[in-house]
């Protein structure tokens, strides 16, 4: 579904990414783990085609098509979903009117469903992301992304901000996105994760685990096995663990 | 009162179709009454609802003497050579509506002045409230081609009693050769709300307005909202004032300004004279192409215990918010558009929802072009 080949990315003029190599095939998801500021956002900006994020070297190939050079829209229209850590306010649009022009042209309008289904019923008629909490941005990024019905969905730390109450409602959205009650055979989607505390991994059963350390991917693995190390050990056990291997 | 009821329908497809534009229904279907001036000559004059009367203003100072009392009080004639020059006219034109103690219409009241071929369309407008009564008013203002040249004084003075509210909504589609020069102020008294929007969205020479709200009695609310787009060669300065003289008294000044090319001055002053009152002004203005948003709110704060604020935002549609909407499947033009639609999509307290629903078909013609 993704490739990506030998990746370099500059933002503001300096490197920030270097050397990312990502293979992600239909119906796997991946979660990306690493510490703050070590370019876990970038990568999926990236992905997406934010004009911030300059590709320097190498491809980013999605269902075998190089779209690296594609303004966003057209890799949304191919079934690239993001959902945002931080999104903007736009004063004035509502939420519902978004849901409106993000649902695919002919796609089934079950749009209602979903809305009850996250609790976003008393959202629609309110400004995209003013005043929302934490929590609410979250289930409406969700929201926004079970309209759009991508192939293809990059969350960022999906589970930040979210109270105990919704995480399970958060889990068992993005286990429904990801095509999780389908058999891995037949499973048509494929993910690519952020996270910190690893609590969607609980929800989903992800299929690799990848950690970025400083815009480099250091190890590859199984996500609860990384998940583990990085709990008992810490980031710094990645850096030293490489450099051990290097020397 | 009713003058040449058939005057409206004698009207070309084309003048309707501009008139439309601002509001105007000549079926009248949800109109309380009508008023129309095609250059100085009063076309229409009709009201269906009780308590509502709808007469010009000559006759107006004939049948009610008293109406005297309430010329050029809020505004003052000698206030510019535009007031002046209205109040120089022998005869005036223009019209006084009076809604009367306990007049609720639910449709609005609409006043359409066309300017066909004068070079200068004078009016002198009253326009009150008693106490207790409720009036809407949709003023729509057009002339006849884009290519045409003249000028619009408009005076109006708006009373509005106790407890009562008026609701004056004016929607200008001018040409790019007419200037124009609205006067306007109201008198609030207690508990009484008074709310003006004003539309433009079309091209015009020159509008400088800078209407006043006066809130003298308790508890009076003002509420100004202006929902405005310089296409390249217009010039709005546009204001909005209020100064809050009774206790308790309220006043809220909204600005959403584009400019394609034209400029916009956004003027807002708030006086707060009185203990225990507040102001807020808010303006954002987008510049989407080179053109000049310069906005100018003031606060005035003339005893403690008044509490005044401001908000202003100027500058490009941000960088994020396309992207955001690019990532979500739309292209960068309609995500822009989306966006600014959004950006005037206002709404304002105490409209009634046909009303707004009115504002909303307005902006959504004019924004056809974005």
């Amino acid at each position: 579904m993704l490739d990506i080949e030998d990746l370099h990315v500059e933002v503001s003029g300096r490197e920030v990414l270097h050397d990312i190599n990502l293979h992600i095939n239909e119906g796997e998801t991946h979660v990306l783990m690493g510490p703050n500021g070590s370019g876990k956002s970038t990568l999926l900006m990236t992905i997406m085609g934010f004009n911030r994020y300059t590709v320097t070297e190498g491809n980013i190939l999605f269902r075998g098509r190089d779209v690296t050079s594609l303004p966003i829209h057209e890799r949304a229209r191919a079934g690239m979903g993001i959902m945002f850590q931080r999104p903007p306010t736009i004063a004035g649009l509502k939420l519902g009117k978004l849901l409106e022009v993000a649902a695919p042209p002919g796609s089934s309008g079950n749009t209602k469903e979903f809305v009850t289904s996250l609790n976003m019923d008393g959202f629609l008629d309110r400004d995209i992301n003013q005043g929302f909490s934490g929590g609410e941005i979250k289930r409406s990024e969700i929201l926004q992304l079970m309209v759009q019905k991508p192939d293809f969905v990059m969350l960022d730390e999906p589970e930040s901000g979210v109270d105990l109450e919704n995480i399970h409602l958060m889990g068992a959205s993005i286990a429904a996105l990801l095509q999780k009650d389908v058999h891995i055979v037949q499973r048509r989607k494929s993910g690519l994760i952020i996270t910190h505390t690893g609590y969607i991994l609980d929800y989903i059963d992800a299929d690799y685990g990848h950690v970025m350390i400083n815009g480099s991917i250091r190890c590859h693995g199984n996500p609860r096995e990384i998940l583990r190390l990085v709990k008992e050990k810490g980031y710094m056990e990645c850096i030293t663990c490489r450099q051990i291997q290097t020397a | 009162m009713q003058t040449d009821p058939d005057g409206m329908n004698a009207l070309t497809q084309e003048d309707k179709a501009r008139l439309e534009q601002t509001g105007l229904e000549v079926g009248m279907e949800h109109r309380t009454g009508s008023f129309f001036q095609k250059d100085q000559e009063v076309i229409h004059c009709t009201s269906v609802a009780e308590g509502l009367e709808v007469i010009p203003i000559a006759e107006a100072m004939e049948k009610h003497p008293w109406i005297e009392d309430y010329l050029w009080n809020a505004v003052p004639a000698d206030k510019d050579k535009y007031t002046s020059y209205v109040a120089s006219q022998e005869e005036p034109r223009g019209v006084v509506i009076i809604a009367h103690e306990g007049s609720k219409p639910i449709y609005p009241l609409q006043a359409c002045l066309y300017l066909v071929d004068e070079p200068v369309q004078h009016v002198h407008n009253i326009v009150i409230a008693r106490d207790g009564a409720e009036l809407h008013l949709i003023s729509g203002c057009a002339s006849a081609t884009h290519e045409q040249q003249g000028a619009h004084y408009g005076v109006t003075e708006f009373y509005v009693g106790k407890g009562a509210k008026i609701t004056s909504t004016m929607i200008h589609n001018w040409g790019a050769k007419i200037n124009v020069f609205p006067r306007s102020a109201a008198i609030v008294e207690e508990n009484g709300v008074f709310i003006s929007n004003y539309v433009c969205m079309h091209p015009v020479r020159k509008v400088q307005m800078y209407p006043t709200a006066s809130l003298v009695g308790d508890h009076a609310v003002a509420q100004f909202s202006s929902i405005v787009v310089a296409t390249p060669g217009s010039y709005l300065d546009l204001g909005s004032r209020a100064v809050l003289l009774g206790k308790h008294t309220s006043a809220e000044l909204i600005t959403r300004a584009i400019t394609t090319g034209g400029t916009i001055i956004s003027r807002g002053h708030v006086i707060g004279a009185t203990e225990e009152t507040r102001g807020h002004i808010e303006c954002r203005g987008l510049v989407l192409s080179d053109g000049i948003i310069h906005a100018i709110p003031e606060l005035e704060a003339r005893v403690a215990g008044t509490e005044l604020s401001h908000e202003a935002a100027v500058g490009r549609i941000a960088r994020d918010e396309i992207e955001y909407l690019m990532a979500r499947g739309l292209d960068e033009e309609t995500a822009t558009s989306t966006i600014i639609r959004g950006f005037l999509d206002v709404k304002i307290k105490g409209l009634p929802e046909l009303l707004q629903r009115q504002i909303d078909a307005a902006i959504d013609a004019a924004e056809s072009g974005f």
